[in-house]
């Protein structure tokens, strides 16, 4: 158990310094959150009365999008130079080394996005309660959006065109947590994350193995 | 401790190879020849487990190493064609990282000395990108050294490396080799090891 801790924690170590030097990659996927979700209410007619209620759909949707961005390469550098094959060869479980990379980009992308989303919020002249309860939902949403990304990765890693492809299976799979997230449904939101991870590390797993064999 | 039983891979139609029987004791090395395409890379990619026979199994210490899994993982060292020094890491977070992430945390120092005596002095925290293909194969022979594993799956392991390279892998080997380890070596070049009985397998085209 101690040794699962070492190498989930040098994981982690691993998946930061890769972020932090290819930080572009990070930034590209945070100023696009931001940049759609400002983009609408310029589009819009900037009544607040129409604005407000629209917020949380938009910023969840722009979210999604901006995962999609972040993630579809989440195994591609990795099989580019082949240390894919050595994180499929360690001894820890794949299971944990799958949920150890989700992880990681929850707190490299996800925590940002998520303290972004009330500013981007007030935008859309919400009340700070609505704010509250965005950023919440965005919790529980992100990591189920992170979740279906990886799996979404796996299944077409080594396609052409693999990262359209991703996003046509990903996009479906996340409307449960759209339209629950975008409705301020916090519990089934959580419902549905405990859910996403029942299946989605497993499916990675399967699909990795595949993917390289 | 490493036997395998009647292995047998198709790839696509085309049989690569069928009814592979050897073994591999503690203090052997079995080289690998056989002309391209003769399937060596997949061999060794099933011996590691990243690969599925299409019949036959691989056994370790008497158990299909589907079964034993994860104690198999740890006893196992692969270095590939790809040799996975990702370039955007210094030769020392590249090892470093490499043996935390199989559960054996080594020092700074020891990693230092390792690269050190594997040709690499002075260029310890330069990032993999500037280095040359055969300084990055370096790296990835320093992991060999300081992993604890007991079998090493070595494919193509002289390629783009320099007379001191090889010689070096040769070093190693032996030492390897005389500490009671196995290893299972593809590469078309003669090894001149010192220790052991050198088996020898030739895969037909």
């Amino acid at each position: 158990m101690k040794s699962h801790w070492t190498m989930f924690r040098w994981l982690i170590w691993r998946e930061v310094l890769l972020a932090w030097r290819r930080k572009t990659d990070l930034i590209s996927a945070l100023a696009f959150f931001a940049i759609i979700a400002s983009l609408f209410p310029l589009g819009l007619d900037p009544d607040p009365r129409l604005l407000r209620p629209l917020g949380g759909g938009v910023l969840w949707v722009s979210a999604l999008l901006a995962t999609l961005l972040g993630f579809h390469r989440m195994f591609a550098c990795d099989l580019a130079d082949g240390s894919l094959d050595h994180l499929l060869l360690t001894p820890q479980p794949l299971i944990l080394t799958i949920i150890g990379k989700a992880a990681a980009q929850f707190l490299l992308i996800g925590v940002p996005l998520i303290l972004m989303s009330p500013l981007l919020g007030f935008q859309y002249g919400m009340t700070s309660a609505e704010a509250w309860q965005l950023t919440v939902s965005l919790v529980f949403g992100v990591p189920i959006l992170i979740l279906l990304n990886a799996a979404g990765a796996a299944l077409t890693l080594g396609m052409h065109g693999g990262g359209l492809l991703s996003a046509l299976i990903v996009l479906p799979l996340s409307i449960p947590s759209l339209v629950f997230g975008a409705a301020g449904n916090i519990s089934l939101v959580g419902a549905v994350l405990a859910l996403t991870l029942a299946f989605a590390p497993w499916a990675t797993a399967a699909a990795l193995r595949v993917s390289l064999g | 401790m490493l036997t395998a039983m009647k292995l047998e891979c198709m790839r696509g139609n085309r049989r690569l190879f069928h009814s592979l029987t050897f073994s591999v004791n503690p203090g052997e090395c079995l080289q690998l020849t056989g002309p391209n395409g003769s399937g060596k890379t997949t061999l060794i990619r099933i011996l590691c487990g990243l690969q599925e026979p299409t019949n036959g199994n691989v056994i370790w210490k008497g158990a299909d190493i589907r079964r034993v899994a994860e104690e198999y993982r740890s006893s196992i060292t692969y270095l590939g064609h790809r040799h996975g020094i990702q370039e955007d890491l210094s030769a020392l977070e590249n090892l470093q990282i490499f043996c935390g992430l199989n559960g054996v945390e080594v020092g700074r120092q020891r990693a230092i000395c390792a690269l050190e005596w594997i040709g690499l002095p002075g260029r310890e925290t330069v990032l993999a990108r500037f280095l040359s293909e055969g300084e990055r194969r370096r790296i990835a022979l320093a992991r060999l050294m300081l992993t604890r594993a007991k079998l090493w799956l070595l494919d193509e392991v002289l390629t783009s490396l320099d007379r001191a390279g090889s010689h070096s892998v040769r070093m190693l080997l032996d030492k390897h080799l005389a500490d009671g380890g196995m290893a299972v070596v593809a590469t078309h070049q003669e090894l001149h090891l010192s220790q052991g009985p050198l088996q020898r397998l030739e895969l037909a085209a």
